[in-house]
């Protein structure tokens, strides 16, 4: 039987190609969908994680309350003991401190007085321990002028501040800020080189230092805002797990200044736009589904019409009506796995297309405080292979479903009358 | 031993808020090997009473048993089942389905006997040479003339070797050559396989082969009479 309706649906194209074009086009709008929203989400956590979150970061409890304003004057204390403390608890994590800061950007003329000046968001981090963090915020590829600091003193500071307040490689300009007891601090830096991210939220005013300067700078020797914790490979669950054991151990509700550790999802708008990513995609499928479903009824409605001489001839020649029924549904199965394999092909070949070559949406973030690269790509994973699957076949075999039950709403000698007209 | 008994047999359709009835009072009986014809103008009833018979549709009143199951009392299930096991079809427009070949057209009642393929190729082929198709096996329905499209359908009818095959006007759609040659092949099924046909027909080309003819004049047993020696 499965032979036979095969050969029916080869030979009569009128039975499989219209399905076959439908769920097809359905099936490759899931797949580039779904690369496409995990090319989104792979690179909203790769790009928050290595600016800003961490796969998980520790912080004061006080500090996490204002999280927000960055308060280094809330931040860690005796921090290398703390790194040493997480390294032989966690061996196969690495752990980086940081120190956020806000402070004015001044740049003197040869009399010292100020030429320009504007406000930089800084970045203290270990520039030269090893290459971790110059490796994580990609500074080699992101430099644009100039080059990396290699020595202390030196700074790099984001390309759009430069051209604004008119920075030069070699330029001396001094930081003024306070310190973590709040008195003002000033330093003076020899801009290195200018970078330029692709992170619209980073390029608009990011100035990248040592954090051994910082702590010169703002009188936090062994501090630093947070210690961020990066796995080899991000995983939500291990940083929910390891999370909840940390705090089970660190965190004292009655201390704020014990430590926290808050795993990526549960930080700034991570929680909201990882939740919205799935439940984007989550419906998509089931609009397809449901769209795709209806369109098959009302393929299979006509289809049905038109095989009804076909559907008379086999009820005369003895098949019951539940056999047909069932008959009708395994085809509809068939060109649903027919039509997904057709339409995941095309679906990953245009996936692959943009995962190599991204689109440009730096005009689309201009004013956006999210963390996230200019050139959105999709990802392609092994689940991009078989997504489609569920829609496909669902809304193919659904269609049929719905449809099929004409058949039992007629008689049978109803049926056979319309065969003989 | 009858095949079939129809007893006091009525069917009503129902049209508007009454009832046409298109057969009355039917009492018949047909044995196993007849070859008979129901003839009577269109519209005596004559389609209606071979559909119930091969179970395509039931009766409104009285008793109608084939092969020892009452009609009306067969599921739709059951009803299936008798004809996929006993009964063959055979219609004015061969019904043949376009999209397969001669020999899959004939294969499909096996299929659903769940036949396995080798005695499906068999019989399916030995059908054929019944017909006089063997060389038309591969080709499909369009390629056939009226003729042939009308013996394949009788091949299909019988590759099951059925106990009663029901022909709906077999011959109404050809002309007199090939009707000739599909009726000397029916008759030579019927005497050899012992098949027993029933027909439906008002072409006098058909009764001339019959051996017993029954004429319905709307919706009642007109005559029921033994002709041409049977």
């Amino acid at each position: 039987m499965f032979r036979f309706l095969a050969i029916g649906l080869i030979r009569d194209r009128t039975r499989s190609f219209f399905p076959i074009l439908i769920i097809a086009s359905g099936v490759m709008l899931t797949v580039l969908f779904f690369s496409w929203i995990n090319g989104y989400a792979t690179m909203l956590i790769a790009d928050n994680a290595r600016f800003e979150t961490g796969h998980m970061k520790i912080v004061t409890r006080a500090y996490n309350e204002l999280i927000d304003q960055r308060p280094y004057d809330l931040g860690l204390m005796n921090v290398n003991e703390k790194i040493e403390v997480l390294t032989s608890e966690y061996p196969l994590m690495h752990w980086q401190p940081r120190i956020y800061f806000g402070g004015l950007l001044d740049l003197p003329d040869e009399k010292g007085e100020t030429l320009s000046q504007g406000e930089v968001i800084g970045f203290g981090v270990d520039l030269f321990s090893d290459s971790y963090e110059r490796d994580l915020l990609n500074l080699k590829e992101a430099i644009s002028n100039g080059h990396l600091p290699s020595k202390q003193g030196e700074i790099l500071i984001s390309q759009e501040v430069a051209e604004k307040l008119g920075i030069k490689v070699g330029d001396k300009v001094t930081i003024i800020g306070s310190t973590m007891y709040g008195s003002m601090a000033m330093h003076n830096f020899t801009v290195s080189g200018m970078v330029l991210f692709g992170v619209q939220a980073m390029d608009r005013g990011a100035a990248i230092v040592d954090i051994s300067d910082v702590r010169s700078f703002l009188d936090m020797e062994d501090s630093a805002s947070e210690i961020l914790g990066f796995l080899p490979k991000y995983d939500e669950d291990t940083t929910f797990d390891i999370s909840a054991a940390f705090n089970e151990a660190y965190s004292n509700e009655d201390d704020e200044f014990s430590e926290i550790m808050l795993p990526l999802r549960t930080q700034g708008q991570m929680e909201f736009l990882l939740t919205a990513l799935d439940e984007r995609m989550g419906m998509f499928i089931f609009i397809f589904i449901f769209v795709m479903s209806l369109v098959l009824w009302n393929s299979g409605l006509m289809n049905g019409i038109r095989r009804y001489g076909e559907i008379g001839i086999r009820l005369a020649i003895g098949e019951s009506k539940g056999h047909i029924y069932r008959s009708l549904i395994l085809e509809s199965f068939l060109i649903g796995i027919a039509a997904t394999i057709i339409g995941t092909a095309i679906g990953l070949v245009f996936s692959y297309f943009l995962q190599y070559n991204g689109i440009d949406v730096s005009s689309m973030l201009k004013d956006s405080k999210v963390i996230m690269s200019a050139t959105m790509r999709a990802q392609v994973t092994p689940a991009s292979y078989f997504i489609g699957f569920f829609p496909g076949v669902i809304a193919s075999v659904t269609g049929a479903v719905i449809s099929g039950i004409g058949i039992y709403r007629r008689n049978t000698a109803q049926l056979f009358k319309e065969l003989e007209t | 031993m009858e095949l079939i008994k129809i007893e006091k047999m009525t069917k009503h359709y129902p049209i508007g808020g009454g009832k046409f009835t298109a057969l009355r009072d039917i009492d018949l009986e047909f044995k196993k090997g007849e070859f008979t014809g129901i003839v009577g103008p269109s519209g005596s009833g004559k389609t209606t009473l071979l559909n119930i018979i091969g179970s395509l549709d039931t009766q409104s009143e009285g008793d109608v048993e084939v092969m020892g199951n009452s009609i009306r009392k067969l599921s739709s299930t059951k009803a299936a089942k008798l004809r996929s096991q006993h009964i063959g079809f055979i219609f004015q427009t061969y019904n043949l389905l376009p999209v397969y070949t001669v020999f899959e057209n004939v294969e499909f009642p096996l299929i659903l006997l769940g036949m396995p393929a080798e005695k499906r190729k068999k019989a399916v082929l030995d059908a054929l040479e019944w017909v006089g198709l063997s060389d038309k096996v591969k080709s499909r329905p369009a390629q056939l003339s009226g003729g042939e499209c009308q013996r394949v359908a009788i091949a299909r009818a019988i590759v099951k070797k059925p106990d009663l095959v029901l022909a709906d006007e077999p011959t109404a759609n050809l002309d007199a050559e090939n009707s000739h040659h599909i009726l000397k092949t029916m008759e030579k099924i019927n005497k050899e396989l012992g098949t027993t046909f029933i027909f439906s027909t008002h072409d006098a080309k058909v009764i001339k082969y019959l051996k017993r003819k029954i004429s319905l004049l709307d919706g009642k047993v007109d005559k029921d009479e033994i002709v041409n020696g049977g």
